[in-house]
């Protein structure tokens, strides 16, 4: 059973108890290899994100999770123990519950489409009955329940093959790219809504996505994959921030990610604070919220003198250079201001300002250049089983 | 003209007086032809359902002898029957030739390809990734069989139609193997072909109406449930 709480963001990474471990995973297909995962572990409860183009093997590797495709080496263990799958694959696979990109839905109502997972488990028929409306309703889906499933929009689709996972109580929900196919509106609502949900049942979660918004979003941790392999995995700042190779870096992108928690607000803009140091940015937010900033390394201007001068940028902080890296037509300054950041400058302004490593700057930045991610923050609904 | 004319007439009469030689006829091809079906649902379903799953090398050769076996022509399944259930065939020993019980075999043999053949092309024609979806869901290997030929049931009911309709308007096999004996082995083909050679035409007439009727009036049945079934 899972258990049913209020994720905080101070616990949320210290819940250190692998419920999903793989080692040495290989896949193979046609001779090549095509899935090589040295050691994987996933901790009860967290969400964790796999990010990485098409092809990378985050399909792959969640079929091969859930024994849907048969590893040429390597094994997995459930909770410690190793998954025999030679009797009954199935009964590994009744701890998990996986979604597609597609919906694939039965061809009958949606109602019998949310029970289908737990008839196959030959579940009591009031039992049934019960959970199923329940989750319906969670989902926003109750009247549907008796159209047919071929009649639903993408979104209502898609809705009822979350909620046909949900139904089955899984130790593991792996979802394989679930927004992939659906329009911007019907996405943006569903991922609101899956996010309430996993917070609120706290749902150990691998979720596949070529989305990097979706990932900042919804992720405790980010792995990041390339040609069959996980390139690396952290918290979404550290691989933001600190990527280990260029692959990793062009995939996530170039922002600097911080987290933060809004202690102040006042007419559309708030002061988040991020390692002790106060950052105002434009947004809604609620105080006490935690937000993920994104800052993108042109919005970051360099000052030489340290006199706090005059400018319309609402953020200012002094500043240590770490790094000076050429990208060919500009240079990119890594900053450490107790938190870090990064800029881009014109060869020129280097040599004006004789900016090299070890010295101290003044970095600014606008409250309107910061990109702001919200977390849902989970609401009081009332619990399902 | 009128010879039409009095045909229906005729056959009218035979239907609303129950004639007992017609109404023996019409219940021998039903039974006959009926129990051939079911039988080859129950081989071409699983046959076909288990080609459609698997991989195997051939299989490309297995599939288009299935296929080709949809138009296997009766008189040549008739011969073959025969032959085999020939005094001194290999199957001689059980005394079928001239029942029946020959006839539910030679159109089991024709019926049976036509089911597979529809399967194999039903279970194939779903989603590749429906398979794991299930399987996702906790369903054992034999449940997953069902769900699939359960959400291929529209296409399959083609098949109890086309498979029903293939034998019970065949003639070929049925002369071969059943001998068109009077009250023991005559349906309504085989004694449409003798009334009609003999120049009977009215009860010729009379016994194609009732053929055409009789699968007329199953089709209709069975294209119900379809429609029904199809979801608004």
């Amino acid at each position: 059973m899972t258990e049913f709480g209020i994720r905080n963001s101070e616990c949320r990474m210290q819940e250190y108890k692998p419920i999903l471990e793989a080692r040495n995973l290989e896949v193979e297909r046609g001779g090549t290899v095509i899935l090589n995962i040295p050691s994987l572990s996933i901790q009860q409860g967290e969400i964790l994100s796999l990010i990485g183009p098409n092809g990378a093997g985050k399909t792959t590797l969640l079929q091969t999770l859930c024994y849907l495709l048969k590893p040429f080496r390597g094994e997995l263990s459930f909770r410690g123990e190793r998954v025999n799958v030679n009797h009954s694959a199935f009964a590994y696979r009744r701890k998990l519950a996986m979604v597609f990109q597609e919906p694939l839905l039965f061809d009958t109502t949606v109602f019998e489409n949310v029970a289908s997972g737990l008839k196959i488990r030959g579940m009591k028929w009031q039992d049934i009955h019960r959970i199923t409306t329940e989750q319906l309703d969670r989902f926003g889906i109750g009247h549907l329940s008796h159209r047919s499933a071929r009649k639903i929009s993408g979104g209502e689709a898609q809705r009822t093959s979350l909620a046909r996972a949900f139904a089955l109580q899984p130790k593991v929900l792996l979802l394989d790219e679930p927004f992939a196919s659906l329009d911007p509106p019907s996405r943006e609502s569903l991922i609101e809504d899956l996010e309430g949900i996993l917070r609120q049942t706290q749902t150990t979660t691998l979720f596949a996505t070529h989305d990097r918004q979706e990932a900042l979003r919804l992720s405790d941790r980010i792995a990041v994959m390339n040609n069959g392999k996980i390139l690396q995995i952290g918290s979404p700042e550290e691989v933001m921030n600190h990527p280990v190779d260029e692959f990793v870096a062009s995939f996530v992108g170039v922002e600097t990610i911080l987290t933060g928690d809004v202690i102040r607000k006042s007419g559309g803009t708030f002061i988040a604070s991020v390692s002790k140091h106060e950052i105002e940015a434009v947004g809604e937010a609620q105080i006490g919220e935690e937000v993920v900033l994104g800052i993108r390394p042109e919005h970051v201007t360099l000052a030489a003198d340290s006199s706090r001068e005059m400018t319309s940028a609402r953020n200012l902080f002094p500043a240590k250079i770490e790094k000076i890296v050429s990208l060919g037509l500009y240079q990119k300054v890594q900053l450490d201001c107790g938190f870090p950041l990064v800029a881009y400058v014109t060869h020129h302004s280097i040599e004006s300002l004789s900016l090299g490593e070890g010295k101290a700057v003044m970095a600014s930045f606008k409250a309107t250049a910061i990109h702001v991610i919200r977390r849902k923050i989970p609401s009081p609904v009332p619990n399902v089983v | 003209m009128d010879l039409i004319f009095e045909g229906i007439k005729k056959a009218l009469w035979l239907l609303i007086t129950f004639d007992p030689e017609v109404m023996s006829i019409t219940f021998l091809s039903l039974q006959v032809s009926g129990l051939a079906t079911l039988i080859s649902l129950l081989i071409g379903i699983s046959i076909g359902t288990t080609v459609a799953l698997s991989k195997f090398p051939g299989r490309g050769i297995v599939v288009s002898l299935i296929n080709t076996g949809m138009g296997l022509p009766p008189v040549v399944v008739g011969l073959f029957v025969t032959i085999f259930l020939w005094r001194n065939g290999p199957l001689g020993f059980l005394g079928v030739l001239y029942t029946p019980g020959a006839m539910i075999i030679a159109q089991t043999v024709i019926a049976t390809p036509i089911v597979m053949g529809i399967t194999l092309a039903a279970i194939q024609q779903l989603p590749q990734k429906l398979r794991l979806q299930i399987l996702a869901l906790g369903a054992t290997r034999i449940q997953m069989v069902w769900i699939l030929i359960r959400e291929a049931r529209l296409p399959l009911l083609a098949a109890v139609m086309a498979g029903f309709g293939g034998v019970i308007s065949e003639v070929g096999a049925s002369i071969m193997v059943g001998g068109n004996i009077k009250g023991y082995s005559r349906v309504l083909t085989t004694a449409t072909v003798m009334e009609t050679s003999r120049g009977n035409f009215e009860i010729a007439i009379a016994l194609g109406i009732i053929l055409l009727l009789l699968a007329y009036f199953i089709n209709l049945i069975l294209t119900q449930i379809q429609q029904r079934e199809r979801p608004r």
